[in-house]
């Protein structure tokens, strides 16, 4: 199979033929350009462009995809995103967190903005493709280094063989940086198809507050297939926020990686507010002793919008411990999926390790789905898991309804309250604030 | 519980180890084609409609892939083509224990069923291989129309109740192993309770394997009629082979407006049994139907005993507790599908590994669109004694709508160094105090099993106990 022939790639049930037709490298040499990348990557997205073909899609019958909307992964229709129109417009919607060290936007996977002023000396925020030809070691040791293990093998093959560019933090050892650094990813055009990357890696000792946003620039129906990996050394701490407001007609995939050394410390908060079906995969792996893992959720589900999410804390070491807790509100037909897994290997004793999911149902026609659980091989383990289903509480509904609250303003004010108590778990007061005015704003309050 | 009990436990372990050689009257030979149907549809003088359903749940059997793409592979040491699918001495049970054949009475005299029967239960049914051996009623209960059965009689001599509920709540096509059992389904209870009858006593039911290779698929189909009320015990026994067994069993449960059931089981099969088993019931207004189940032996256990809530206000319990020692996996758990409004399940879930012993809990409760007032609590709660043992929990939760209140709580734990500390202070010896500690893990769960059973399971658990500390 040559790097040309794409049109001649063809896989008997793999419905996406839009991704099929798009050139393996938006800039690539045919169109008389020249790739960014360097060469043994593109030879590597060659791979896993064979890998995404040889792969099945997913089956009713795979437990990863238990109760999940297989109709939803044709992909058929979407087209490789083109350069966008306005670059400037975005540029001046991007405003998230007021107090930033450095911001970098992406418009249709292409950077199209870069404010690194406020960064300290030895931090990199570049974007992926100029990673892997400066930075080759580190690019190759960290990129997408482990296997998508939650069910989307096929669609992380495809997301590394599309990838066309994405964001790389490293920050080295020893250096904090205080202020959080936001990176934009915008999609535009009807059935367009964008492949977000941010990759981080933070040394021994190092500190970081990392805001990723993914925003429809219209209304459009558009496909994001996105990717995170988050790398902590010993010692360090990593705040991850990513902010989802793709439009009501996305379809997207977000799949984490978080691995943590020694003593690490990570919090990772996913928002959940567009999208027509959204796949969440968060795979922890808590790699040295005294490592923590903390995996965040607020999902706002409304209209016929399915989030699917599964969820992976994976204790390698002694002394570690995971938290885990997504909180869903269920409105109109929304469906919600959380499938969580808590494994402690063989050697991992005195773990902590806790899952809890909450649906909140606030429609008859609303449907959440738990899947919470535990697969413990070693003793000496603390570990529990909860998933609840229940509905507004009348008695603090008919409190507020006394006091001359309209009963909707109740309903999203209880709401609100239930997704502050994830808020809370974030040790940034200003990203707090910040993260709750936006679901102050999402909730119309 | 201490040293001191021991020769008792000792004599406990070797009840159900044994076997007798046995010239049986009819044997299907071994490996399962249309033709082994049609030697037990024979043999057993099916009416047409049986023989049809057989050959209907062997089609479903061979269609069906084995669920190992969510359950263990260890499945796939099963041989069908090995196992002996029907094995019987005679096929009308015996109404007086005197007329049991004497090889087949050693056997049940050994495991103590008549001096149970006469002590207080009001009926008993014993299946030995495929065919019930014995079976008798009180005559208290019988008088009250009640009707204690094996299931080849049920389907003979009471058509109208039975052809109504077989296979209704559980189809043959539900799951491969049932779909098997529907294919060579052989004894088992059939037991119908009429309007307003309350049975005193438990019914009771033993099982127990005695060849070699071979497989035992009873199916039990108990129906409570509106108001009645009725205990069902099974207890399960089979002497340890070198090659392993297969005991996959369907059991029906109806409970008609206002009925109660509660259906107990020990299961104690030979380290070498898979077993497979599918049990749901099916409960109707205001019904409730309560399964407590505990599991110590065999060598893989999947059982998820079900209750449909299918009239307003019924109401489905299942109690579990699970023992894997080493080598044994207990995939055990249970399923709630509330099916009207106001109905309620309640799942409390024990389990216990020991050694390189794995138990699993795996649980459905599934609340549809537009019910209200649905209320689930489920409870798993697991013990890990050694390094090498291991729990998985795997629950799949679906509420669909407001008005419903659905939680599931799981944790595992140990036994913590403190409590064996202290108790060993106070003169305990180490296995001591673990067993003593397991036993107060489960004692609340322990407390609901009727009186001898509660004691035997104490004693099953402190047996396991011995050697897994250190």
């Amino acid at each position: 199979m040559t790097l040309s022939a794409t049109s001649e790639i063809r896989v008997q049930d793999t419905p996406v033929r839009g991704i099929t037709a798009l050139p393996l490298h938006h800039h690539g040499s045919h169109e008389g350009h020249t790739s960014p990348w360097p060469e043994w990557f593109q030879h590597d997205q060659q791979k896993a462009w064979d890998l995404y073909e040889s792969l099945p899609m997913p089956k009713r019958n795979d437990e990863p995809w238990r109760f999940a909307n297989l109709k939803a992964l044709d992909l058929s229709g979407f087209q490789p995103a083109t350069p966008v129109q306005d670059e400037a417009a975005l540029i001046a919607r991007s405003s998230g967190f007021a107090d930033l060290a450095a911001k970098l936007i992406f418009a249709n996977d292409a950077v199209i903005h870069r404010d690194v002023t406020g960064l300290p000396a030895g931090v990199l925020l570049l974007p992926l493709e100029q990673a892997a030809t400066e930075h080759e070691e580190l690019f190759q040791k960290h990129f997408m280094s482990t296997e998508a293990r939650l069910g989307s093998k096929k669609f992380a093959a495809l997301h590394r063989a599309r990838l066309r560019s994405g964001a790389f933090v490293h920050v080295p050892k020893g250096v904090v940086i205080e202020q959080p650094i936001e990176i934009w990813h915008w999609v535009e055009g009807e059935n367009a198809a964008i492949f977000p990357h941010t990759l981080i890696v933070l040394g021994e000792g190092a500190s970081a507050t990392v805001i990723d946003r993914f925003v429809s620039s219209r209304d459009e129906r558009s496909l994001a297939l996105a990717v995170n990996d988050l790398t902590l050394g010993a010692n360090s701490r990593l705040s991850y926020v990513g902010v989802q407001e793709w439009s009501d007609k996305a379809t997207a995939f977000h799949l984490n990686t978080t691995e943590v050394q020694r003593d690490g410390l990570s919090t990772a908060l996913q928002m959940n507010f567009g999208g027509s079906y959204i796949r969440g995969e968060s795979d922890s792996h808590l790699l040295g002793e005294g490592s923590r893992s903390v995996m965040l959720s607020i999902n706002p589900a409304s209209g016929t919008r399915e989030i699917d999410q599964r969820t992976f804390q994976d204790h390698f070491s002694p002394r570690a411990t995971s938290d885990l807790l997504y909180h869903n509100a269920l409105a109109d037909s929304s469906r919600t999926i959380f499938a969580g897994l808590i494994k402690v290997e063989e050697a991992a004793h005195e773990t902590d390790a806790y899952q809890k999911v909450r649906n909140l149902m606030l429609s008859d026609e609303a449907e959440a789905n738990s899947m919470p659980g535990l697969e413990i091989l070693a003793d000496n383990v603390r570990c529990t898991h909860g998933a609840t289903s229940g509905e507004l509480n009348e008695d603090e509904l008919f409190y507020m309804l006394a006091r001359g609250i309209p009963p909707k303003q109740a309903a999203q004010l209880i709401v609100r309250g239930f997704f502050g108590t994830v808020l809370e778990r974030l040790e940034n007061e200003g990203l707090q604030t910040h993260l709750g005015g936006l679901l102050d704003r999402k909730l119309n309050l | 519980m201490s040293t001191e009990t021991k020769p008792d436990i000792d004599i406990d372990r070797s009840v159900g180890d044994f076997r007798y050689e046995m010239e049986y009257a009819y044997d299907a030979g071994v490996g399962l084609s249309e033709a082994t149907i049609d030697y037990i549809s024979d043999v057993k003088d099916d009416p047409d409609w049986v023989r049809a359903f057989r050959k209907e749940g062997y089609r479903k059997f061979l269609e069906k892939p084995m669920p190992t793409n969510w359950a263990t592979k260890d499945l796939e040491n099963i041989v069908f083509e090995n196992i002996r699918y029907y094995l019987s001495q005679g096929q009308v049970p015996k109404r007086s224990w005197d007329d049991v054949p004497d090889d087949i009475k050693k056997t049940f005299e050994r495991l103590g069923i008549p001096e149970q029967e006469r002590k207080f239960l009001s009926g008993v049914e014993a299946q030995f291989d495929s065919e019930a051996a014995y079976s008798n009623i009180k005559a208290a209960v019988g008088e009250q129309g009640v009707i204690f059965v094996g299931s080849t009689e049920g389907l003979k001599e009471h058509p109208e109740i039975f052809k109504k509920w077989f296979g209704k709540v559980i189809p043959s096509g539900d799951n491969k192993f049932s779909a098997l059992n529907s294919a060579v389904f052989s004894g088992g209870s059939f037991i119908y309770v009429p309007p307003g009858v309350k049975v005193k006593h438990p019914l009771q039911a033993y099982f127990r394997i005695n060849a070699q290779n071979f497989g035992q698929f009873e199916r039990t189909l108990i129906i409570a009629d509106e108001g009645a009320e009725l205990t069902y015990m099974e207890g399960c026994t089979a002497p340890k082979f070198e090659t392993a067994t297969l005991h996959s069993a369907v059991v029906e449960l109806v409970a008609m407006k206002g009925a109660k059931i509660q259906y107990i089981t020990v299961q104690n099969w030979s380290s070498n049994v898979f077993n497979l088993v599918t049990k749901r019931g099916l409960a109707h207004e205001d019904a409730e139907i309560k399964w407590i189940d505990c599991n110590i032996g065999s060598r893989l256990t999947m059982k998820y005993p079900g209750v449909v809530m299918k009239g307003k206000g019924a109401r489905g319990e299942v109690v579990s507790i699970a023992l894997s020692g080493d080598g044994q996996h207990q995939d055990t758990g249970a399923k709630m599908i509330h099916a009207a409004d106001n109905t309620t399940s309640n799942i409390i879930s024990k389990s216990i590994s020991l050694g390189t012993g794995r138990s699993t809990y795996r649980g459905m409760v599934h609340v549809p669109k537009h019910l209200k007032g649905c209320k689930n609590n489920t409870e798993c709660d697991a013990l890990l004694i050694n390094t090498n043992s291991r729990t998985d929990t795997y629950p799949a939760i679906s509420v669909r709508g407001q008005g419903n209140a659905v939680q599931h709580e799981a944790s595992v734990s140990q036994i913590s160094s403190e409590q064996i500390f202290y108790m060993q202070q106070r003169g305990l010896s180490e296995a001591a105090a673990m067993s003593l500690a397991v036993n107060g893990f489960v004692n609340d769960l322990v407390q609901q099993f009727p009186m001898e059973y509660s004691v035997e399971l104490k004693r099953l658990i402190d047996l396991e106990m011995e050697g897994s500390v250190g």
